[in-house]
């Protein structure tokens, strides 16, 4: 548990001491601020017609703007994700410090562990930015929390998937530009994965829209904490995270 | 503190190390030897846990590496040929991260971390990122890491390569300095460093053990004989070759000679001087030939030497004594980067043209 907190500090300490954070930080907060302002003027315009025209349509601020918020940020991981996971094994093979980390006492999982927390940290640190967007929304109006939580859970879940994959990925290669586009690529097919059951009911459509990390957001961003969801995300965030182990073993017996 | 069993590491094609095995007592300083890609760091690298052998194992301060790998990874310091430098972290702030690995903390790390940047001459550049360090201070670094954590055994993967002379001999005086609290492993393919440094050599060429012993012996195998080098040319420096155009001799009537040296003629003048008890040739020139001879200790063969190669008519263009260190040694026990020097056959009868025919039945 030590040793995962020691990595952990380590590669935060190595996120922000380098322009990496801040710039994925910047970057995604001036994204997400333009959809922020976007999703927020088309509301209130079709607040105003809607109070114009006299009728009572039914508006909800967590209907109408959290939730595709929550779903553009979602999006917008598949681009952060590989460009977070990209460097954290590939770079210590490049440099040969991963001869550190696997000569000193500290077990192969408290490192993926320790790493893998970090990227998840980071990612965190870019929900906060959108927290800072949402926090106007209670300002000015009633929206309700709670569906706004199970939403950050959801993302956190999903990302931590992704996370494990491209923390996976990066075991594989020296060449951190080669790991952040096989992350991308992977990452992206698991979002479109969830198209064919759009066109095709036969039962691999099926299959393959649910391996689709897509098909499971819909829920959490509705505010609804759905077991089958959760499970999904986490058995991807295992996945992922045992792959890195087996390569990093594998590491081992071929370098 | 390390015994080492049969050590095997095969990659896909080729096997990097084959059943190696030594000791290594406690407290001494052990030279790996061999040319550069004979599996040094490949044994290094089994018994720093970084590499599981394929087969065989060993015992670094008592844990097996395969069976308690974090024991033994607990008590080994290791520098690896690059050192393992964060280059965006800063000297102390690197050592502070490695002391954490090792399970280190609180005043005793504070304390060692000062030891070692004292130890190590590495004071100078505590806030300073390692990225921009010279090559020589990331080698001192790496190697602050390594001791920081007063580990059993220190495993130095060359530890001077790449370093100017300076310090190269400070590196070496701080390693000597190190022995004695540590067990040292150091791998190198410069052999004063060992002549220097080390009490025993372990040398290994392609994979195999060559030679286990200590330093003390392998020289004194090396100085129980004395060699000389002389390199012997035809009478009036052999200059007439068929490829070059005749040149004119300048002094003394200069007959045209076309003679290529008698090479086993050589041989059996050289032979019968009193005390020589081998022949050798090295090298064989156009106009020349290296030979090197091998005597007792204190047999003073030069002068005979030199006056038979001029009795029987040759020139005799050099005579030295012959450098029989622990690189010659080396160079023949791993079968050497440069050309071995080769037994001449013995003299062979001179090939009759009768023996081809056939005689009819």
């Amino acid at each position: 548990m030590k040793n995962i907190w020691i990595i952990f500090s380590k590669e935060m300490k190595s996120y922000f001491a380098s322009p990496i954070a801040w710039l994925l930080l910047t970057l995604f907060a001036v994204v997400f601020g333009y959809f922020f302002w976007t999703a927020l003027e088309f509301f209130t315009t079709m607040s105003m017609e809607i109070q114009m025209s006299g009728q009572a349509y039914p508006i909800n601020v967590n209907e109408q703007v959290i939730r595709p918020l929550l779903g553009n940020v979602s999006v917008l991981g598949l681009f952060f994700i590989p460009l977070i996971t990209m460097r954290l094994f590939a770079e210590e093979k490049r440099t040969g410090t991963i001869e550190l980390l696997a000569t000193s006492p500290v077990r192969d999982v408290e490192i993926i562990l320790g790493k893998w927390l970090a990227a998840l940290g980071l990612y965190a640190c870019m929900l906060f930015f959108t927290a800072i967007n949402f926090a106007f929304l209670f300002h000015y109006g009633k929206p309700d929390w709670k569906p706004l939580l199970v939403g950050y859970l959801g993302l956190l879940l999903q990302a931590g998937g992704l996370l494990a994959l491209g923390t996976f990925i990066s075991t594989l290669t020296r060449n951190q530009i080669i790991a952040g586009a096989a992350t991308f690529a992977v990452c992206l097919l698991l979002f479109v994965f969830a198209w064919v059951s759009g066109f095709n009911s036969a039962t691999w459509a099926t299959v393959l829209a649910y391996f689709s990390v897509a098909t499971h957001d819909e829920s959490f961003a509705r505010g609804v904490l759905d077991l089958k969801d959760s499970i999904y995300y986490l058995s991807v965030i295992f996945l992922g995270l045992f792959f890195t182990a087996r390569s990093m073993e594998a590491l081992r017996w071929r370098s | 503190m390390i015994t080492v069993n049969a050590l095997t590491r095969r990659y896909s094609h080729t096997v990097a190390v084959d059943q190696i095995s030594f000791t290594v007592e406690k407290g001494q300083i052990v030279g790996f030897l061999g040319p550069n890609g004979a599996g040094k760091t490949t044994t290094m690298r089994m018994l720093t846990c970084f590499l599981p052998p394929t087969s065989g194992t060993a015992q670094v301060a008592g844990y097996d590496i395969l069976e308690q790998s974090l024991q033994v990874r607990k008590r080994i310091g290791y520098l690896p040929e690059t050192p393992p430098l964060y280059t965006d972290m800063e000297t102390a702030e690197y050592l502070r991260f490695a002391g954490r690995l090792k399970g280190m903390s609180g005043q005793e790390l504070d304390r060692r971390i000062e030891y070692v940047l004292g130890r190590c001459s590495v004071a100078d550049v505590r806030n300073k990122l390692l990225g921009k360090l010279s090559k020589g201070y990331r080698q001192r670094v790496g190697l602050a890491a390594a001791i920081l954590h007063n580990p059993d055994v220190l495993i130095l993967d060359e530890p001077t390569a790449g370093l100017d002379p300076k310090q190269i001999n400070e590196t070496r005086d701080l390693i000597k300095d190190l022995a004695g609290e540590h067990t040292i492993i150091l791998s190198t393919h410069i052999l004063p460093e060992v002549e220097q440094t080390c009490q025993q050599v372990v040398i290994i060429n392609k994979g195999k053990l060559v030679a286990t012993d200590s330093v003390a012996n392998l020289q004194s195998r090396a100085r129980g004989v004395e060699t000389t080098i002389l390199e012997i040319a035809p009478a009036g420096g052999g200059l007439l070759d068929d490829r070059m155009p005749p040149v004119p001799r300048i002094s003394g009537p200069g007959k045209p000679q076309t003679s290529v040296l008698d090479i086993d003629r050589i041989q059996r003048t050289l032979t019968q001087v009193p005390g020589v008890s081998r022949i050798l040739l090295r090298e064989q020139r156009d106009n020349s030939a290296i030979f090197e001879t091998e005597s007792p200790r204190g047999a003073l063969v030069r002068g005979d030497l030199a006056r038979a190669v001029i009795a029987a008519g040759w020139d005799l263009n050099e005579l030295r004594p012959g450098a029989m260190s622990l690189e010659e040694i080396f160079l023949r026990l791993t079968g050497g980067d440069v050309a071995q020097p080769q037994l001449v056959p013995p003299p062979a009868a001179p090939e009759e043209p009768e023996a081809h025919q056939e005689p009819n039945a």
